[in-house]
């Protein structure tokens, strides 16, 4: 709104000639061949591998493309990748937004080591994520001996493949939904707490709103990363075939059988998704976009 | 600051919000990382210095330290370039060019590890023309190089991209009203504003190269001395039943990441307070209009 009125004054002070503007812009060519090259950069690194991945999935035809998910060890494999997902992903929401409430609408002592903490899984190598809880729970770990005891199987086994997707998946929530409930100030909570709505009617009914297209990005994402993690999952799972094997361990499998074809296949699964996440990415920031305008727009009306 | 006083007293929630996330922050990260560090401590200075100094150890830090640093300084220049065109320019398919620069975010790493492999290889799309002019790019460390690049690609573009949108014209103008030639505006006016954002995003680049696997071991050959990460190095002496080896890298790696945190952490604030103060220093139109907005924003 601001920006607007800025440029409108700025407009009438002091229209923008043609020799202004070129004197604040490069010469074509130098522009398109800035252009060239950031695209070529942008193909070659980008375009270039997604096209591979399809374009080798679907080499052998359509026919043999839906063959390989009919193969048991894949469908078993991506049972397993869902409820590793599907058991991270809603955990790792819970823990985010209470984080993001703290955080975001208090001010206390330690805020921003607690910050740096959440951040922390960002910063690890997914091969020591999946190492630690193998020393915890490992056969040789601290808690191995008391496990072995009890006939309980962490590591080589579902549990593990499960922790060691929430380890790496810990932060992303969190760290979306963060500056989106920071940026929409209290007032609003405060106004509804005011009116006799109880803590949880103001969470349900207005910071949630409010900040639902962040917390929608920062689902997809954490999901996207809970299916594809590759690092940490293989260090835990012992790479059983039909037990403990995920999508993107199933994909290494087929490949190093030279198994190409098919692992590309399944590959092309989880680059549909990520696919899907950069879209839905999209879609959010243009919503986010147009609240935020919303917002300002009715800033201005209440002000003026 | 005072606002922030009064409202603690009034939202509910602090308590029970706290609560949970430090005691599900201590169960899945810091009780484990903890044990990784108690492990270590039943290793002698001397086991452990072996073990941390070992020939093959040093080989795999020197290809993944490098091969990282490579790949963060093409990211750097490119990235710059990159959010330069998106932000300035008009073009056909921008909006598409702008999402696709998130997928390396997205796309699980082992999925990229076999694409890139594929298109590297001696008989690959480009491999074939590489190998033709002598350049064998897959299973070297070229190819780790080219894996980690692909990895660090979003951060320097989404450090410098914001900078450059909130960037005024003004700055420019007055550079070219004062005899400024294009070339002496960018370098001598523009470039140091992105700088601290842009050098944000080549060490967040650098630090996720550097614990990097998926995407790298597929590419890499992954011989002994020559083309072997270190975190692949972990993952062989695991598979060979060595945990207080494996256990031993894994601290020096974790010991180089945390310290490379702090260096982060103090770009960051330096890049943000940057746009804090170029904001409404910008022009005195600028200048008079800003904090009247972002006072309006606060009440």
């Amino acid at each position: 709104m601001a920006a607007s009125l800025q440029t409108q004054i700025r407009g009438t002070l002091a229209p923008r000639s043609g020799a202004a503007a070129r004197a604040i812009s490069e010469p074509t060519v130098v522009r398109w061949l800035l252009i060239g090259i950031a695209l070529v950069f942008l193909g070659t690194f980008l375009f270039l591998p997604l096209a591979i991945v399809f374009a080798t999935a679907f080499q052998k035809g359509v026919g043999f493309y839906l063959q390989v998910f009919r193969d048991p060890d894949t469908l078993a494999a991506i049972r397993l990748t869902l409820l590793a997902a599907g058991i991270a992903v809603p955990l790792n929401v819970v823990f985010g937004i209470a984080a993001a409430w703290v955080i975001g609408k208090f001010d206390f002592v330690g805020k921003s080591l607690l910050i740096t903490l959440i951040d922390l899984p960002f910063s690890v190598s997914p091969v020591v994520a999946g190492l630690i809880y193998v020393l915890l729970f490992g056969l040789q770990g601290l808690l191995g001996p008391w496990l072995i005891a009890h006939g309980i199987r962490i590591i080589f086994a579902v549990p593990g493949i499960v922790l060691a997707t929430i380890f790496v998946t810990f932060p992303f929530v969190a760290r979306e939904l963060l500056p989106m409930i920071q940026s929409q100030g209290n007032e609003e909570e405060e106004a509804a707490l005011t009116l006799g709505a109880s803590g949880w009617q103001t969470f349900f009914r207005v910071t949630l709103p409010n900040v639902k297209w962040a917390l929608i990005y920062g689902v997809i994402l954490c999901n996207a990363r809970a299916m594809g993690e590759f690092g940490a999952v293989s260090v835990v799972s012992g790479h059983i075939r039909g037990l403990t094997d995920t999508v993107p361990l199933h994909i290494e499998i087929l490949y190093n059988d030279y198994q190409f074809v098919a692992a590309f296949a399944v590959a092309s699964l989880l680059a549909l998704l990520a696919l899907m996440t950069l879209l839905v990415k999209s879609v959010v920031e243009w919503k986010a976009g147009q609240q935020f305008a919303a917002q300002s727009a009715s800033d201005t009306e209440s002000n003026s | 600051m005072k606002i922030v006083l009064k409202q603690r007293s009034i939202l509910p929630g602090f308590g029970l919000s706290l609560g949970f996330g430090v005691f599900y922050l201590c169960l899945i990260v810091l009780i484990p990382l903890s044990a990784a560090f108690l492990k270590t401590s039943t290793l002698t200075w001397h086991q452990f210095w072996h073990v941390v100094l070992s020939p093959r150890a040093l080989a795999s830090y020197r290809l993944s330290f490098g091969a990282s640093l490579i790949g963060a300084s093409i990211n750097l220049v490119f990235g710059v370039l990159v959010a330069w065109v998106l932000v300035r320019y008009d073009f056909p398919g921008k909006r598409l060019f702008d999402s696709v620069v998130d997928l390396p975010f997205a796309l699980p790493t082992a999925v990229a590890g076999i694409a890139l492999t594929t298109i590297y290889a001696p008989n690959g799309w480009l491999g074939r023309p590489l190998a033709a002019i002598g350049i064998h790019a897959a299973y070297t460390a070229l190819g780790v190089t080219i894996a980690l690049t692909f990895i660090g690609l979003p951060f320097v573009v989404r450090t410098v991209q914001p900078v450059l949108e909130d960037l005024d014209k003004e700055l420019e103008e007055a550079a070219a009203c004062l005899g400024a030639g294009r070339w002496q505006t960018f370098s001598r006016v523009l470039l140091p504003t992105i700088f601290p954002a842009a050098l944000t995003g080549f060490a967040m680049a650098f630090a996720r190269a550097i614990g990097e696997y998926g995407s790298v071991i597929f590419i890499a050959g992954n011989m002994p001395m020559r083309t072997e990460i270190t975190p692949l190095l972990i993952i062989t002496k695991l598979q060979e039943y060595d945990y207080t080896g494996a256990t031993a890298i894994a601290v020096a790696m974790l010991v180089v990441s945390f310290v490379l945190l702090l260096p982060i952490n103090i770009l960051q604030r330096w890049s943000s307070s940057r746009r804090a103060q170029e904001a409404p220093r910008d022009t005195p139109l600028g200048g008079t209009l800003k904090p009247a907005y972002s006072q309006r924003g606060r009440q």
